[in-house]
Formats: C-alpha cells, sequence, structure tokens
C-alpha cells in the first residue's frame, strides 16, 4: 500500500511542477505526510466533539448545505488554501490548483460546528471533503484518483470548468 | 502491532472477502493512522465513492478511533492489471514502509 500511495502523491508532486509527468523516484511521501503543519492530533477533544456532533441541528445543516452550494467547487479542509494545516488537505489544494480551479475553502479548524457539522451532512468521516456543484465528490484519496486516472478533467468539464492540464 | 491494526484486517477480511488485503500502520506506533488496500469483488461495478463508503460503513465504530485511514480499494480486475505492471505490489516485503520514527500523530483527517 505504501508503494502505492507513495506513487501517489508523488505523482501529485511532480506534477505540480511538471505537470502530468509521471516520476516514480522515492522521498517523497515523507514531506508530504510529515510535513511540518502543525500538530492537530488531539484525542482529548474527542468527548467535546461528540457531545457537538449530537446537537447537529436542521439549522447547521442548513448553513452547510448553502456552504457547499455556495461555489461549483468548494472545499472543506484543515487550514486555508494559503496555509493548510494537514497533509491531506494540501494534496487536494495542490491538484485543485494544478487543474487551475477557482474554488472555495472553508477552514473546519476555525468552526468546531462545521467540523463535526459536514462529516454529519456528507456522511463522511473525514476532512478535506470536497463539492462540486454542492454534490459530494470525496475526500483526498478520491480526487488524487481521480486526477491519475484523468476522470478529473472530464468531471470538472462536467460542470462547465476547463482543467489547465486538459489537452486541446 | 497495535491491536486496533489486526482488528481493522479482521474486519475487513470478514466483510469484504478480500482476494489481497493490506493494512499498513503509518503512524510509527500510536496506531491511530493506516492505509488501507483491499482487493475485493464487491467493489466490482461501483464508484470510487461508493467503494470507499462501503470500507467507511465496516469502519464505522472504529473510526473515531483512527486519525486518518487512506484507502485503495480495487476491484480483482484492477488488482491483476496492476500486478502485471509491478510484480512486486503482491509480495509484502517488498512493499516500502514509512521510516521517519521521530514524528507522531502531526495530521489526521478527522
Amino acid at each position: 500500500m505504501s508503494l502505492v500511495s507513495k506513487s501517489l502523491l508523488l505523482s501529485i508532486r511532480t506534477s505540480t511542477t511538471r505537470l502530468m509527468s509521471r516520476c516514480f523516484s522515492s522521498g517523497l511521501t515523507k514531506s508530504a505526510i510529515n510535513s511540518q503543519y502543525l500538530k492537530v492530533a488531539q484525542p482529548k477533544l474527542l468527548p467535546i466533539r461528540q457531545t457537538i456532533l449530537a446537537r447537529y441541528s436542521t439549522e447547521t445543516k442548513q448553513k452547510i448545505d448553502e456552504m457547499v452550494k455556495s461555489d461549483d467547487v468548494v472545499i472543506f479542509m484543515k487550514g486555508t488554501a494559503d496555509q493548510p494545516m494537514c497533509g491531506f488537505s494540501k494534496a487536494v489544494v495542490d491538484i485543485l490548483n494544478m487543474h487551475g480551479v477557482q474554488f472555495k475553502s472553508f477552514n473546519v479548524l476555525s468552526d468546531e460546528e462545521i467540523r463535526s457539522g459536514i462529516k454529519e451532512y456528507s456522511n463522511w468521516p473525514t476532512i478535506p471533503q470536497i463539492f462540486f456543484k454542492g454534490e459530494f465528490i470525496g475526500g483526498c484519496d478520491i480526487l488524487l484518483e481521480m486526477h491519475r486516472g484523468g476522470e478529473l478533467i472530464d468531471e470538472l468539464s462536467k460542470i462547465g470548468i476547463k482543467s489547465k492540464l486538459e489537452e486541446d | 502491532m497495535p491491536v486496533l491494526q489486526s482488528h481493522v484486517e479482521n474486519k475487513l477480511k470478514e466483510n469484504l472477502n478480500p482476494i489481497f488485503l493490506k493494512v499498513e500502520d503509518f503512524s510509527d506506533g500510536c496506531g491511530f493512522k493506516y492505509n488501507v488496500f483491499v482487493v475485493s469483488k464487491d467493489f466490482e461495478g461501483k464508484g470510487l465513492l461508493q467503494r470507499q463508503r462501503l470500507v467507511n460503513e465496516i469502519l464505522k465504530e472504529e473510526m473515531s478511533e483512527i486519525h486518518a485511514l487512506t484507502q485503495k480499494c480495487v476491484t480483482p480486475e484492477q488488482w491483476e492489471k496492476m500486478v502485471a505492471e509491478n510484480p512486486n505490489l503482491s509480495n509484502e516485503n517488498q512493499v516500502e514502509k514509512p521510516n521517519d520514527s521521530t514524528k507522531k500523530c502531526e495530521f489526521h483527517q478527522h
């Protein structure tokens, strides 16, 4: 698996500089995974989060509903697009940037209600989460796989966005 | 092997009847971050999202403990192609592991 995920991440990193070229050398994952982005592991916060989760309300749902539809491409991530606070969130931002996609991002670290609410909303347990025209696409793994397999270009074109990586 | 890891493996084995399964702990010991690679017939006819939803559902209880889970869910057909391209894939010993033991739990997906 590690090999596979390494290649996946590698493909992103390389693509950043050399677009779609796929190079399988080693040594990337470390920086992607053990990146300096923040220490966010806080198991002790779990009880608080669960309490808030229990309070997932119609109001929260409505708010999130508006958020996911607020742009063609919306992501819920840790940190901001300029300063992602998690390797997975960073990967998502990198992929979208690589395709030249304009997107709106919400930082779940700054809003506990949204952080737990979005997981309920999309019935998906992890962050980041990606939405196209209000429709849930998936998390980091899925976007990566779509990117590698070329489906991302098609999915973007379905919502009227031309990827920078699309060949004329 | 942390209890959680074998537990995760067993659950996936029971529910997906996988042809190939690899659960890898990349947390350097804290036992809460996993790479999961599953090859199963159950993924046939399902998109990426549905496949991962299936795995998430199986690991629903464990997900509250797991900090990060990356998944690669492929069908037997896809798997054959992958092995044809890279025979080392099916060989456990050839799979590289992250070797930086100084960092722990720097990020997680929850």
